[in-house]
């Protein structure tokens, strides 16, 4: 049998180490709980009602002061939630509709009717919410906007046409 | 039990005086003068005694005091505040109307709270650069100037936090350009912008965070950590003013006299505190702190300006990739300012204002460079380069990053060397050249942002911008 190298004290010690850093990682996590944000449903953080699908009209913008969005309707009929922050440094970007694109008055950034960037200095699309239609009424949900590099026709969301 | 006396007076307005104040005052001799010192809960935060040089005002600027008037300051104008605020989007910023039109002396308080807060960004680094520059910062003292570096970023922060409270437009988006800055920290950086501001965007939750940190855990932290730095100052001793020519700087025979705190440091700290309460009293009587409309989420303003001490790092974000705009070029310049006393230093040039005869005239060269070079830059990037359009294969990570940046460091090595050959300066004076190369160069970027930035941040002449 070899011998057992560890002393009481070191034992001790380690082990009162070990208390100690739970202890601090324990109330990190209680603070950190403590002061994270808190969402309410309804209000910009929570799913929002945007209506009927087909009160929108092909190829419009329109903005959703609550929520915090735009909700596009694509030439092709999808559907699509852009955030209005500016990924750029966070103002919020107008719509310009003569010329058919988002133009942000801080830093000159502009972007597309889907969210491409088109000037910089924004480092990447307009942020989106998901989208869903169910009975042919528009939800989304502003909870996460959804980062991405690119723009992609997997963006959009379509409305089931009525048989 | 013995009937002896009591030796205290018998009056009792006497024996309640000195149950506050032990000693004698005023004090008769040098030993009495150093017992109050010590005795004195504010006092013994100096040393008994100093040395008789280090009292020169053109050697000090009296800057750390001015630092510490300004946060007394500070603490009493921002209590009084807290007594008409409501740090609620709902109301804060009809308190702000309210504090300036119907609180008595309202306005006042709000402009000497407003002009010391961002006086003390400035003064706090003009401390900084005066440490620099007499090589203050040298062992036995690396260890102080770090905790310094420290003050100044909670100075910086306790500034930002409060600069949201009066909820105006100003405000709004100057914390929304500010804190979007955070998110550009790789991985990390998202989720502590949306913890700091309570969500994705400056709101409610905002205000009562900044709240919170701008009148309890910032001003706590910066006290203890003042407390300390001024407690090793009087362990630590001031660097001893040193002439061009090696000489003690104000004193006879090369022997250094101390004297006694009181009344020699202090009588200094009092009347020099007393002009600048005056000075600060009379510019806040004049000039009123700005209070824009009320805060309007929907609609941003332009141009949409990041707090004016930003102002260089928003200038910095116009040219590079946000990463290192925002992180990787301000995080080597703490890195460097953090690891500074930690290098080889010239023993000679220990309390010289700018090290020798030949560092005086290299840091000179390092302004004028920085004053012809940044501006050239700024203009030849907004103008004539492009890089990412240049190199359209490369991600901008490494057109508008990488590469401007190693270019950048290679002309700061060039100028390194060149300042060694050229002029045949020290280490020492060599290194002082490219801090305040850095340094001016900082704020060459910062008077261009906040002066020749206009509508759409683009480059136009002051008169334009207003």
């Amino acid at each position: 049998m070899t011998e057992n190298t560890l002393s009481r004290r070191d034992f001790l010690n380690i082990a009162w180490g070990a208390a100690g850093a739970l202890a601090l990682v324990e109330t990190g996590g209680v603070v950190l709980s403590f002061f994270s944000p808190r969402v309410v449903e309804g209000e910009f953080g929570g799913v929002i009602d945007a209506g009927a699908a087909d009160t929108f009209a092909v190829g419009s913008v329109t903005p959703f002061t609550q929520g915090r969005f735009y909700l596009v309707r694509m030439p092709d009929g999808g559907f699509l939630a852009l955030y209005r922050k500016c990924t750029h440094l966070g103002c919020v970007v107008p719509w310009n509709p003569a010329e058919g694109r988002f133009v942000c008055p801080c830093h000159a950034s502009a972007f597309e009717i889907d969210g491409q960037v088109i000037n910089p200095p924004a480092p990447r699309p307009l942020d989106r919410f998901a989208v869903t239609i169910v009975d042919g009424i528009v939800r989304v949900d502003t909870g996460t906007p959804i980062q991405r590099d690119r723009t992609s026709p997997d963006d959009l969301v379509y409305a089931e046409v009525a048989p | 039990m013995t009937d002896e006396l009591d030796p205290r007076p018998e009056d009792l307005k006497q024996r309640v005086w000195e149950s506050i104040q032990r000693d004698e005052l005023p004090p008769r001799d040098d030993r009495g003068r150093m017992r109050v010192v010590m005795n004195n809960l504010v006092l013994h935060l100096h040393p008994s005694k100093v040395a008789k040089p280090t009292l020169k005002f053109t050697y000090t600027w009296g800057l750390g005091g001015l630092s510490l008037l300004l946060v007394a300051l500070l603490a009493a104008t921002g209590v009084m505040l807290m007594f008409v605020y409501t740090p609620s989007p709902a109301t804060a910023y009809q308190d702000m109307l309210r504090l300036q039109t119907e609180v008595w002396f309202g306005q006042l308080i709000r402009n000497l709270h407003h002009w010391s807060g961002n006086l003390l960004v400035i003064v706090a680094f003009l401390h900084l650069l005066r440490v620099f520059f007499t090589g203050g910062f040298r062992a036995p003292r690396e260890f102080n100037w770090i905790l310094g570096v420290g003050l100044l970023l909670l100075v910086v922060g306790a500034n930002f936090t409060g600069y949201l409270l009066p909820w105006d437009q100003l405000a709004y988006w100057a914390v929304t350009v500010g804190s979007s800055l955070l998110s550009y920290i790789p991985l990390i950086g998202e989720a502590l912008r949306n913890f700091l501001l309570g969500g994705p965007e400056v709101g409610a939750a905002t205000l009562t965070n900044f709240y919170g940190l701008h009148v309890a855990i910032l001003p706590l932290t910066l006290m203890a950590i003042v407390s300390f730095h001024i407690w090793r100052v009087r362990k630590d001793t001031l660097t001893i003013p040193h002439t061009l020519d090696g000489k003690v700087d104000g004193a006879e025979g090369g022997q250094i006299e101390k004297v006694t705190t009181l009344p020699h440091l202090v009588s200094r700290e009092m009347v020099f505190a007393l002009v600048m309460t005056g000075v600060i009293l009379l510019w806040s009587v004049w000039v009123n702190a700005p209070l824009e409309a009320a805060a309007n989420p929907d609609h941003s303003p332009n141009p949409a300006k990041a707090a004016w001490y930003f102002m260089g790092l928003q200038e910095l974000l116009l040219h590079f990739h946000p990463l290192f705009g925002a992180i990787i070029i301000p995080g080597l310049g703490l890195g460097a300012l953090i690891l500074l006393p930690y290098q080889r230093f010239d023993l000679s040039a220990e309390g010289v204002w700018f090290r020798s005869k030949k560092g005086r005239q290299m840091a000179v060269v390092g302004m004028i460079t920085a004053m012809i070079a940044v501006p050239a830059f700024v203009v030849l990037d907004e103008y004539v380069l492009d890089l990412p359009g240049m190199l359209p294969s490369l991600p901008t990570l490494i057109s508008n990053g990488w590469l401007p940046l190693a270019a950048l460091l290679l002309l700061l090595i060039g100028y390194y060397d060149g300042i060694k050959r050229l002029f045949k300066a020290s280490a020492c004076e060599t290194r002082q050249s490219v801090f305040v190369l850095l340094v001016t160069s900082f704020i060459v970027l910062t008077i261009i942002g906040v002066a020749f930035r206009g509508e759409g941040m683009a480059l136009m002449l002051p008169w334009e911008v207003l």
